[in-house]
C-alpha cells in the first residue's frame, strides 16, 4: 500500500510498490488525462506535478511518491468548470488529436506557477521535453501565452507574483 | 438554390446548375476503397453508395437529430464539421445534433477516412440528405396545414405558416417519414444565409480532450476488462525458435499466455502487470531470423534496382530540346506515422460475436479482415471506431485491433484492452515508404521550360485491410493468411505517382512511375503517400530552372501555370510574405516557395518560408512560414488552418529530421531518440495561414495539402541561403554543413 495526495485528495493504492504512478492513475484511480506515450520519458505525454515540478508519471515509480502531492490535468478544473489553464486551450482550440496535450498543459501549468512572467523563450525551451506528431505547436504556445497573461493578475494578487 | 450534382461534383456559385464529373469512372482502386466506378444512384458524395435519407439523419419525437456517419474522428475535426453541415441545413441548433462515427452496425459503409475526402464523401451527403430531410419535413407540415410547402418558412427545427401556425420536427416525424431514397436534386442553403457552415465553430471534442474526459479508445474501461500485450517477433520474416511460458503463466495476475504459431500475447488483471508479463515473455523466447533487409546506406540505388512494372503516365511533345539542363535524385527515407498515443484496441467476445473498438480508419475493411483472420462470418464481427491519438494515415490501428481480437478470443465473455509499446509501434508500422524521385528538366533560351522528364520508383502505398494478410496477427497466427498482394493506386489520384504529373505548362513532359511490387519495409499509407517528395522533387527543380536562368522564382512558377486558381494562391501566399520586397538579413538567410495541388484534383496550396541558417551548425531555423490555401466551400475556417498549420510542421519535421533506420535484420529506429521529429526548439517562429474563400463551392480536399508544398519551400530555401541543393532527404544539419563544405 502507498499513500499518494492526488489533486488534494489523499488515496491508497494498491500496486506494487514499483509501478510506475502512469499506470496507477489511469488504471487504479480511473484517471484519464495522463497517457501512454513512450515509457521512456522521450515524449512528455504522461506528465503530472509533483511538489510544484513536472515529471514523467510513466518513470517514476509510486514508492518514492509515498506522501507527495501530485497534480494531474483533472486537477486544474472539470469539463464544466474548466480551469483558466484549460480554458485558454479551449479558446485557442489548440488541439488536434489532443493526446500530447494534457501532458504539455501541465507542464505549462508549473512553469507558469513558478514563474507567472514566464517569456515567450522561457516557455518554448520549458516544452522541449514534450512531442507533438499532429503540428499543433503553435496553438500549443499561444494558448500557454494566453493562460499566462489571463492568470498572471491573480497570482499576484495572491502575493505569489514576483 | 437548387442543384443537381452527380458523384464527384464541382458546384458552382448560387442558383447555378452545374453538372461536373471530378473522377474518370474507371474501375480503380482508390484510397478511400470506395467511390470508384461510375455513379449507381446519380446522387452526390457517398449518398450514392448509401441513398435512404435515414441511413444519415434521424429525427426522434423531441425534434432532435442524429447524424450518422461511416467516417471517422481522427483529430481533424471531423465531428464538428459535419455538425455544422447537418445543422446547417436541417435548421436545428447545434446543440440539437448528435452524431454517430463509423461503426458496422449502425453507419453507412464510407470506406476509409482517408485521402482527404471525409468532407467530400460525407460532408457532401449528409448536406443533401439533411437538405431533403428538411424539405420532407416542410412538405408534411404542408401537407398537414393544408397549404402549399412554398408558403412555409423553416427555423430552429420548427415549420411556420403565415398565420402564425408552427409546428415542431418533433410533431411532424412520423414513422417512415425519412426512409426514402434520396433525389438527385437537393434545395441547399445558399452561402449568402449561412449561419453554421463556413464560421469558425469551436471543435466539439476538445472540451473533453483537455480536461481529462474519456476521450480516446484508450480511455474506455468496461466492466471486467483485462490488460494485454503482444510480444511481436524481433524482424519481419522471425520465426519462433523457442518459448517458456511457464514463468509468465506462474506471475501473479497474469491470466493467460497466448501463442498461435509466431503470435504471442499476455493478457492481466492490470496493465502493469501485462508489460512485466510481455517483457518476461520476450526475455524467455528465442527466434530465428534472417537477414533480408536492403542497405539502408544506399537505400535510393536498392530501391531503383528492385523489379518495377512500369508505366508512362503522361507523355507531351518530344524531348531534346537544347537549354539550361537540371537534373537531380530526390530521396526519402521510410518514415513512420509516429502517432504519440501508440495503436490500442478493445475487444469482447461473447455468445459467437466478436465486437472490437478501434480506432482504424476504415470499420468495414478491419472487420472483413479480422473475420477472414479468424475465420468466422463477417456478420458476426462488428467493429465501432472510438478515437486514437492521430494518425496520418495507415499506422498500427488495424494490427492492434487484430491483436486485441486474437487474444479476446482466449478468454470469452471479458473485455480485453492491448496497447502496442512504443517500440512495437515504432519498429511494426506500416511506414510512409521510401521513394526516389530521379528528374531531368531544361529552360530553352526563351526562359521557358522545355523539357521535362520525371520518373519515380515506389512500393505500394495501399496495405490497409481488407485481405487478412495487412494484419500482423493474421500474418503470425499458426494457420497464417498469405501475404497481401501490392496494390498500385491508379492515376489520377495515384499512389507512389501521386502529384507526378506537374500541373505546370510543358510542353515536352514525361512522366514514368515505377511501381514495386516487392515491399522491402513494411509499408502503406501515410499523409498524402507521393505526393510530399513529387511536388518536393518538382518544385525544387522549378526553382534551380528559376534560379540558373535568371528568374524570379515566384514569377516563373506564375509563367508556367494557366489555372487561375492555382494563380491565386501562389500570388496570395507571395503577396501576405512580401516575396518581392524580400531582403535577407543576414548571408545565412533563406527564401523558399513551393506550390501544389493535392493529388492534382483537391486544395490548392502555396507556401512561402524563410529561414535562416548558420554556416557553422547547419541547423535549420524556421521563422517565417506564409500559406495560402483554397479548399472550395469552406465548412470551418479555423478547422482547415488548424489542419493546414498542422500540416506545414509535420512536412516541416519530415524533411529536416526523419528517417526509419535499419541493419539488415531489423528496423532499429525504434524509439524517440533513434527517431527524432521536430522538437520545439525547431518550431517556426510565426506561420500565418490565409484562406482563399470561395462561397458556394464545392469542397475539396485540404488535409494533406501543405505537406509537399512546405518540404519544397523548406529544400528552396536551403538552397538559397546556402547556394547548393541538396538531394537526399531528410535535409540534416550533418548533410546541410557538408554540401556547405564541399
Ligand atoms: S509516456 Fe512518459 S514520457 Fe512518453
Ligand atoms: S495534438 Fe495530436 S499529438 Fe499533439
Amino acid at each position: 500500500m502507498t499513500t499518494l495526495i492526488i489533486n488534494g485528495e489523499s488515496r491508497s493504492v494498491e500496486a506494487s510498490p514499483d509501478t510506475p504512478l502512469l499506470y496507477v492513475l489511469r488504471d487504479e484511480l480511473g484517471l484519464n488525462a495522463a497517457k501512454y506515450g513512450c515509457g521512456l520519458g522521450q515524449c512528455g505525454a504522461c506528465t503530472v506535478i509533483v511538489d510544484g515540478k513536472a515529471v514523467f508519471s510513466c518513470v517514476t515509480p509510486v514508492t518514492v511518491l509515498e506522501g507527495r502531492a501530485v497534480t494531474t490535468l483533472e486537477g486544474l478544473g472539470s469539463h464544466d468548470a474548466p480551469g483558466p489553464m484549460q480554458l485558454a486551450f479551449i479558446a485557442e482550440q489548440a488541439a488536434q488529436c489532443g493526446y500530447c496535450i494534457p501532458g504539455m498543459m501541465m507542464r505549462a501549468q508549473a512553469l507558469l506557477n513558478r514563474d507567472p512572467h514566464a517569456t515567450d523563450e522561457a516557455i518554448r525551451a520549458e516544452l522541449q521535453p514534450h512531442l507533438c506528431r499532429c503540428g499543433t505547436h503553435m496553438r500549443i504556445l499561444r494558448a500557454i501565452r494566453r493562460a499566462a497573461d489571463e492568470m498572471r493578475p491573480k497570482a499576484e494578487e495572491a502575493g505569489t507574483g514576483r | 438554390m437548387t442543384q443537381t450534382i452527380s458523384r464527384r461534383s464541382a458546384l458552382a456559385g448560387a442558383g447555378a446548375l452545374i453538372v461536373a464529373l471530378r473522377l474518370s469512372g474507371t474501375h480503380a482502386q482508390t484510397e478511400t476503397g470506395t467511390g470508384s466506378g461510375p455513379s449507381k444512384h446519380g446522387l452526390p458524395g457517398s449518398l450514392d453508395d448509401t441513398p435512404r435519407i435515414d441511413a444519415w439523419i434521424r429525427i426522434d419525437a423531441s425534434g432532435a437529430a442524429s447524424i450518422l456517419t461511416g467516417k471517422a474522428e481522427l483529430g481533424q475535426g471531423l465531428k464538428t464539421a459535419l455538425l455544422q453541415v447537418a445543422a446547417e441545413e436541417l435548421k436545428l441548433p447545434l446543440g440539437r445534433l448528435s452524431l454517430v462515427t463509423a461503426d458496422t452496425a449502425r453507419t453507412p459503409n464510407e470506406g476509409y477516412t482517408a485521402a482527404s475526402h471525409s468532407i467530400q464523401d460525407s460532408g457532401t451527403a449528409i448536406r443533401h440528405a439533411a437538405a431533403q430531410a428538411r424539405e420532407l419535413l416542410k412538405d408534411e407540415a404542408a401537407r398537414r396545414f393544408g397549404v402549399p410547402a412554398n408558403a412555409l418558412q423553416v427555423r430552429n427545427g420548427q415549420v411556420f405558416g403565415v398565420d402564425g401556425k408552427r409546428i415542431s420536427y418533433g410533431e411532424l416525424v412520423r414513422d417512415q417519414l425519412l426512409s426514402v431514397d434520396a433525389t438527385p436534386t437537393s434545395r441547399l442553403t445558399s452561402p449568402a444565409d449561412f449561419t453554421v457552415m463556413s464560421q469558425p465553430v469551436p471543435r466539439v471534442d476538445i472540451p473533453a480532450k483537455v480536461t481529462g474526459g474519456v476521450a480516446y479508445v484508450q480511455d474506455m474501461r468496461p466492466d471486467g476488462m483485462l490488460h494485454a500485450r503482444v510480444v511481436r517477433p524481433p524482424s519481419y520474416g522471425a520465426t519462433l525458435r523457442d518459448c517458456d511460458t511457464s514463468p509468465v503463466e506462474k506471475m501473479r495476475g497474469v491470466v493467460k499466455v497466448i501463442r498461435d504459431g509466431n503470435f504471442l500475447g499476455v493478457i492481466a488483471e492490470r496493465e502493469w502487470t501485462a508489460v512485466q508479463a510481455m517483457r518476461t515473455l520476450a526475455a524467455t523466447t528465442t527466434w530465428i531470423e534472417r537477414q533480408e533487409l536492403p542497405d539502408e546506406v544506399d537505400l535510393p540505388a536498392a530501391l531503383m534496382n528492385l523489379p518495377s512494372r512500369d508505366t508512362t503516365i503522361h507523355d507531351t511533345g518530344s524531348p531534346g530540346n537544347p537549354g539550361i539542363l537540371v537534373e537531380g535524385t530526390f530521396s526519402r527515407p521510410y518514415l513512420t506515422h509516429g502517432s504519440i498515443g501508440p495503436a490500442c484496441a478493445l475487444a469482447q467476445f461473447a455468445d459467437q460475436k466478436l465486437t472490437v473498438w478501434t480506432h482504424t480508419q476504415g470499420v468495414f475493411f478491419l472487420r472483413d479482415a479480422i473475420a477472414g483472420m479468424l475465420r468466422m462470418p463477417a456478420e458476426n464481427v462488428r467493429c465501432v471506431h472510438a478515437e486514437g491519438a492521430g494518425c496520418y494515415g495507415h499506422n498500427g490501428a488495424d494490427d492492434a485491433a487484430a491483436d486485441a481480437a486474437m487474444l479476446a478470443l482466449a478468454v470469452p465473455g471479458r473485455p480485453v484492452r492491448v496497447q502496442l509499446m512504443r517500440e512495437q509501434e515504432h519498429a511494426w508500422d506500416p511506414f510512409g515508404p521510401g521513394m526516389v524521385v530521379k528528374l531531368k528538366a531544361t529552360v530553352g533560351a526563351d526562359g521557358a521550360i522545355s523539357d521535362w522528364h520525371h520518373e519515380v520508383w515506389s512500393q505500394s502505398h495501399m496495405m490497409r485491410p481488407g485481405p487478412p494478410g495487412t494484419l500482423i496477427a493474421a500474418r503470425l497466427k499458426s494457420d497464417a493468411a498469405p501475404p497481401a498482394p501490392p496494390v498500385a493506386l491508379a492515376q489520377p489520384e495515384g499512389g507512389g505517382d501521386r502529384n507526378a504529373v506537374p500541373l505546370y505548362a510543358i510542353a515536352n513532359c514525361k512522366v514514368i512511375s515505377h511501381f514495386l511490387p516487392d515491399m522491402p519495409l513494411r509499408g502503406s499509407s501515410m499523409r498524402s503517400l507521393g505526393g510530399y517528395l513529387n511536388v518536393l522533387s518538382i518544385e525544387s527543380v522549378l526553382d534551380e530552372l528559376a534560379v540558373r536562368s535568371g528568374q524570379d522564382p515566384v514569377a516563373f512558377r506564375l509563367r508556367h501555370i494557366e489555372d487561375p486558381r492555382a494563380r491565386d494562391v501562389i500570388e496570395a501566399a507571395a503577396s501576405r510574405f512580401g516575396w518581392t520586397a524580400r531582403v535577407k538579413s543576414s548571408e545565412s538567410t533563406g527564401f523558399g516557395f513551393g506550390f501544389g495541388r493535392y493529388k492534382n484534383l483537391e486544395a490548392w496550396c502555396a507556401v512561402a518560408v524563410e529561414i535562416e541558417i548558420p554556416r557553422l551548425s547547419g541547423v535549420v531555423g524556421i521563422r517565417r512560414v506564409v500559406a495560402a490555401v483554397d479548399t472550395g466551400q469552406i465548412v470551418n475556417p479555423d478547422g482547415v488552418r488548424n489542419q493546414i498549420e498542422g500540416g506545414i510542421l509535420q512536412a516541416a519535421s519530415w524533411t529536416l529530421f526523419e528517417r526509419v533506420t535499419f541493419d539488415r535484420t531489423r528496423v532499429t529506429s525504434v524509439d524517440w531518440s533513434a527517431y527524432p521529429i521536430m522538437r520545439f526548439d525547431s518550431v517556426p517562429e510565426s506561420v500565418e495561414v490565409h484562406l482563399v474563400d470561395r462561397p458556394g463551392d464545392a469542397f475539396y480536399g485540404v488535409a494533406e495539402a501543405a505537406q509537399g508544398p512546405t518540404g519544397a519551400a523548406l529544400a528552396n530555401a536551403i538552397r538559397d541561403a546556402t547556394g547548393v541543393r541538396l538531394h537526399q532527404l531528410p535535409l540534416t544539419p550533418a548533410r546541410i554543413r557538408k554540401a556547405i563544405a564541399r
